[in-house]
């Protein structure tokens, strides 16, 4: 495929050389931004390209831009959302490992846009490789004068440092980065105020994910116009794939949105490991389930969004006849009960108790009762957790709940007795 | 670890704190940094480094605890000379991770005597699930692990540990 764009230097060993970055067109972008654009202009020009966040809730990254207030008088902060780690997710890794400039290009435009003069890119701490490779590349940048002071003579000024995540899914959250950043437990915040108007240390500041800073020096080099031909009006561009699980092809691929789910996991994905198709979760864990009925979903913001799921971190796992629904739900719901932060009791006790009852179930030690028990679980965390962790915990074990309910009754022995009713709070 | 002291720790890291704690503008943030740097340097976190981190960037002991016991990468008790880290989300899952874990419980169980060699632990997705299932060995990545390729690998690693060891006698 020749017209790849964020995978465009994939294949080549050497992309990771700055040299190498700049004779692909890399650091045009950001040239052109600096000679010929006013910051509210880079704000502008992302806000008509319709760019939505590829972090996950897919918001549109010009307007988060545009809430940074013009004269705060205090600094301003750009921070990259790089705790990638939502099961089924690892497409920014290979950013940062195979073409760490593309991603430090996309910050020193958002930085400019924003007026922030200090970035941090908060990696998570297993990503060795990705943080030795975004290390060199902040290196070689500030040598050809793309990082530092009076940056390519525009006057321009910025820093990037490197944060080391330690261990904690909950701070892809990004009021949970943020403490991390300023050295707390990454527990969410209260919003608002929104990280634009009161975030890194009560300053101004915008988080942005890898996938969404990689497309900037594209996006400004080729033209909005360009940027909006490529996927759906709505949110267009470039987009990486992530695909695993019980698929022939795992990868990570760049595609065009809007393909309908069946058909990715068969032209990517490579089809079903062994006989068809069962299931697949579209957009990591959080991102509720299409059973194969629902296959013909396009897979793009709006679409999957209307369809009750979510295009989230674009993490695409397929699950063929062998798997068990009900072990993939306990699985998942454990995921989200050991990453829970505690703060909020909803998430914190709903999924000790969800991640209970569906490991007796799935050890055929169920009680009838048991899976309406779980529905009202998931009644209890959905939109009563303090953040999105349970919400996408309880919308991820519903689907699961909805779609194969027969899978988990038929796990429950028929002369089982029904368990005491719990009282839960 | 017993041989360090709060003094000793503060003279061996003060020079590397001040360059991570330029990083912020609060001391605070330099709190993940620290940890991290004490950890490559003693492999244990424990209280005489809590204090000791305290003490260098002038902040309550309690913000250093508080930090430590929340992230899971930092060791707060003693793990061995490889700390196995078999991820057992959904696609490693699907790929057998859960047996694989069994397994390896039971080899490191059988072979006895594996004080200070081996620590396993059960992770969270380490964001490699195209190469599924996939280990951390300390710092490094095992992907697409098989039983056959666990086997081999055990057996690599503690021959290396075993040359290592004479090595050094």
């Amino acid at each position: 495929m020749s017209d790849l764009v964020l995978l465009r230097n994939i294949e080549n060993p050497d992309a990771p050389e700055i040299a190498v970055y700049e004779s692909s067109g890399g650091y045009e972008g950001l040239r052109i931004v600096l000679r010929d654009f006013a910051p509210d202009q880079v704000i502008e020009a992302v806000k008509s390209s319709s760019l939505r966040g590829r972090g996950g809730a897919g918001f549109p990254t010009g307007m988060k831009w545009s809430f940074v207030p013009k004269d705060s008088g205090k600094p301003h902060y750009l921070c990259c959302n790089a705790d990638e780690g939502e099961p089924g997710t690892f497409k920014d890794r290979i950013l940062m490992e195979r073409d760490p400039h593309q991603l430090i290009e996309g910050m020193v435009i958002a930085a400019y846009a924003i007026g922030a003069n200090t970035a941090y890119l908060y990696i998570r701490g297993e990503y060795g490789l990705s943080i030795r490779q975004c290390e060199q590349a902040i290196a070689a940048a500030y040598a050809k004068g793309y990082l530092g002071k009076d940056i390519l003579g525009s006057g321009f000024d910025l820093d990037i440092h490197i944060h080391k995540g330690a261990g904690a899914y909950i701070c892809g959250e990004e009021t949970a980065l943020l403490e991390s950043i300023e050295g707390k437990r990454g527990q969410p915040k209260l919003k608002p105020p929104f990280p634009a108007v009161a975030g890194l240390y009560e300053c101004p500041t915008v988080v942005n994910n890898v996938e969404t800073l990689a497309c900037l020096p594209h996006l400004f080099r080729r033209g909005v116009e360009w940027f909006t031909s490529i996927g759906p009006e709505d949110g267009p561009g470039p987009k990486l794939f992530c695909f695993s699980g019980q698929v022939k092809r795992p990868g990570v691929y760049e595609v065009p949105m809007g393909l309908p789910l069946g058909e990715m996991l068969e032209v990517y994905g490579g089809g079903a490991l062994s006989g068809r198709f069962k299931a697949a979760i579209p957009g990591g864990v959080s991102a509720p389930m299409f059973p194969e009925s629902g296959f013909d979903v396009k897979m793009d913001f709006s679409s999957l969004a209307a369809a009750g799921s979510m295009l989230g971190s674009a993490g695409v796992i397929g699950l063929d006849e062998s798997a068990s629904i009900p072990r993939v739900a306990r699985r998942i719901t454990e995921f989200f009960s050991h990453e829970s932060c505690g703060k909020c009791t909803p998430c914190r006790e709903g999924l000790t108790w969800a991640a209970k009852i569906l490991r007796r179930i799935e050890a055929g030690e169920g009680a009838p009762g048991d899976v309406a028990q779980l529905d009202m679980l998931c009644g209890s965390i959905f939109g009563k957790s303090f953040c999105a962790l349970g919400d996408g915990a309880a919308w991820a074990l519903g689907a699961a709940l909805k779609h194969f309910r027969h899978e988990f009754e038929a796990l429950i022995p028929a002369q089982a007795q029904p368990v005491q009713e719990m009282r839960l709070w | 670890m017993s041989a360090a002291t709060v003094a000793t720790i503060k003279q061996a890291l003060a020079s590397q704190v001040q360059e991570a704690a330029a990083r912020y503008p609060t001391k605070r943030s330099a709190i993940m940094p620290t940890l991290e740097l004490a950890q490559q340097a003693y492999g244990v976190i424990d209280g005489t480094t809590y204090q000791a981190i305290a003490e260098l960037l002038d902040v309550p002991e309690i913000w250093v605890f508080e930090v430590a016991s929340f992230y899971t990468l930092f060791d707060r008790k003693e793990m061995g000379r490889y700390h196995l880290q078999l991820c057992t989300n959904v696609s490693c899952m699907l790929a057998g991770a859960e047996e694989l874990l069994e397994e390896l419980r039971m080899h490191l169980a059988a072979e006895g005597p594996h004080e200070g060699l081996f620590s396993l632990s059960a992770v969270e997705c380490l964001g490699a699930c195209d190469k599924a299932p996939v280990l951390m060995v300390n710092a490094d990545y095992i992907e697409d692990i098989t039983p056959a390729k666990l086997e081999v690998l055990l057996a690599a690693l503690e021959r290396e540990a075993k040359a290592a060891e004479e090595g050094a006698a």
